[in-house]
Formats: C-alpha cells, sequence, structure tokens
C-alpha cells in the first residue's frame, strides 16, 4: 500500500494529468487498475482487521459488538463492490 | 519478592517500590501525563478510525472524477475548497502517523527498537515525522 501511493504521488510530481483524458486513461490503463483493485483489497483487509480489533477491546455488550461487527463488514465489503464496479464494470 | 506499584509523577509514569509509595495518593489530574509511547499508540488507533471513515469519501471521489469531464471537473473544484484542503491536510497527517506507527510496531515486533529508550526515541520520531509531513502537505496544497 506504500508502495503504490507513493508511485501515485509520484505521478502527480512529474506527469499530473490535468484533463480527463488523461486521467481517464491513465487510471483505466490495464495496470493502473489492477494496481488500484490490490490496493483497495489490501486496504479493505486492513481496516477490517483494525475495525475488527478496536471494537473488541472497547464494546463489550455482545449484542451491540456483533451489530457494530456486521456493520462493519457489510459496510467494508459494499465499498469493495463499489470499487469494483468503478474499475471494472462502469467505466471499463 | 518487592512489588512495584505505579505512579504519576513530573517524569510520567514511574514504577515505585511499597516503601516509595507516596501516600495519601493525590491524582492532580491536570498533571497526569502519558509516556510518549502511549501517545504514539492511542494516535495509531485514533488516526486508523479516522482514515477507516476517509475510505468513502476517497472512493466517492474516485467514482466521480472517473465519470466524465462533468464529475472531473467538479472533483478539480471540490479539491480546490479551502475546508476540503484543511482537511486533506488532516488525513495527510493520520496516514503519514499511522504509516509511521504502523512501521514502528511491525520493527518492535522483531525486536528491534523494543527496548525502552530505543522505543522512547522512536515514538517521538513518529510523533514528529507525521507532523513534519502534515506541513509539507499545508506547504504543497495552500
Amino acid at each position: 500500500m506504500l508502495s503504490f501511493i507513493v508511485f501515485f504521488l509520484f505521478h502527480f510530481v512529474v506527469d499530473p494529468p490535468h484533463y480527463y483524458p488523461a486521467w481517464h486513461d491513465f487510471m483505466m490503463s490495464s495496470a493502473m487498475s489492477i494496481g488500484t483493485g490490490v490496493f483497495f483489497a489490501a486496504l479493505l483487509a486492513h481496516a477490517w482487521v483494525g475495525l475488527r480489533d478496536v471494537i473488541m477491546d472497547y464494546v463489550h455488550a455482545i449484542a451491540f459488538r456483533t451489530g457494530l461487527l456486521v456493520l462493519v463488514g457489510f459496510s467494508l465489503t459494499a465499498i469493495g463492490v463499489w470499487v469494483v464496479r468503478i474499475l471494472w464494470v462502469r467505466h471499463g | 519478592m518487592m512489588s512495584l506499584h505505579y505512579t504519576f509523577s513530573s517524569m510520567g509514569l514511574r514504577a515505585v517500590t511499597e516503601s516509595q509509595k507516596p501516600r495519601p495518593v493525590f491524582f492532580n489530574l491536570a498533571k497526569i501525563q502519558m509516556p510518549v509511547g502511549a501517545l504514539t499508540s492511542i494516535t495509531h488507533r485514533i488516526t486508523g478510525v479516522l482514515l477507516a471513515f476517509a475510505i468513502p469519501f476517497c472512493i466517492y471521489l474516485l467514482d466521480l472524477s472517473l465519470q466524465g469531464p462533468p464529475g472531473y471537473d467538479r472533483v478539480v473544484a471540490m479539491l480546490d475548497d479551502g475546508l476540503v484542503k484543511e482537511a486533506v491536510i488532516v488525513l495527510t497527517w493520520a496516514l503519514a502517523h499511522h504509516m509511521l506507527a504502523g512501521i514502528r510496531h511491525l520493527l518492535s515486533d522483531i525486536d528491534i527498537g523494543s527496548q525502552l529508550p530505543a522505543a522512547r526515541r522512536s515514538a517521538w520520531i513518529v510523533n514528529i515525522g507525521g507532523a513534519v509531513v502534515a506541513l509539507l502537505a499545508a506547504g504543497a496544497l495552500l
């Protein structure tokens, strides 16, 4: 994730996409869409582990804890579907 | 075996023996200080939760920016807004701190810098490093 962010920032420094076509072609190239997809998969997995740990440390009432975990899991899954749609369904 | 107790002083949290333990104990809440490692640790949690909440907003911007020239222009205009820029700077600080603290944690897992003096030094480096990155982002954006 760190190397992806560094690469992304580096690209914006050396060759910033000033217009929509340049931005679209950059993001939709197969290398960039696969890289972005892998980045978000890793990010969402990490968010799950981190939020799960925080919830289990601070929320002890079992019903509330379970509800929150289900909510977080559902939200992160929905975000993952959203990313897939952006990268490969809607604009691909 | 001598039992150790913990006391708050101007030096932060300190371990003392039973006989050294000052009595009666009055906590001056304004004077309780967190050890720097604890500050790094709790900030790592807070920034993590903050970053998690930022994910859908970032993906919304990505989505909008890729929907066509009008969407792209709207995202550019949004990112030019002062309040949004401030949010980006805060999130940049959160990301920098979270990453540096995460690397520190990984290193201490493999026994690099897990002794107290080194751990305190690296905790300072993380806290200051995050602020430095935030200042760089502010300089670049404002």
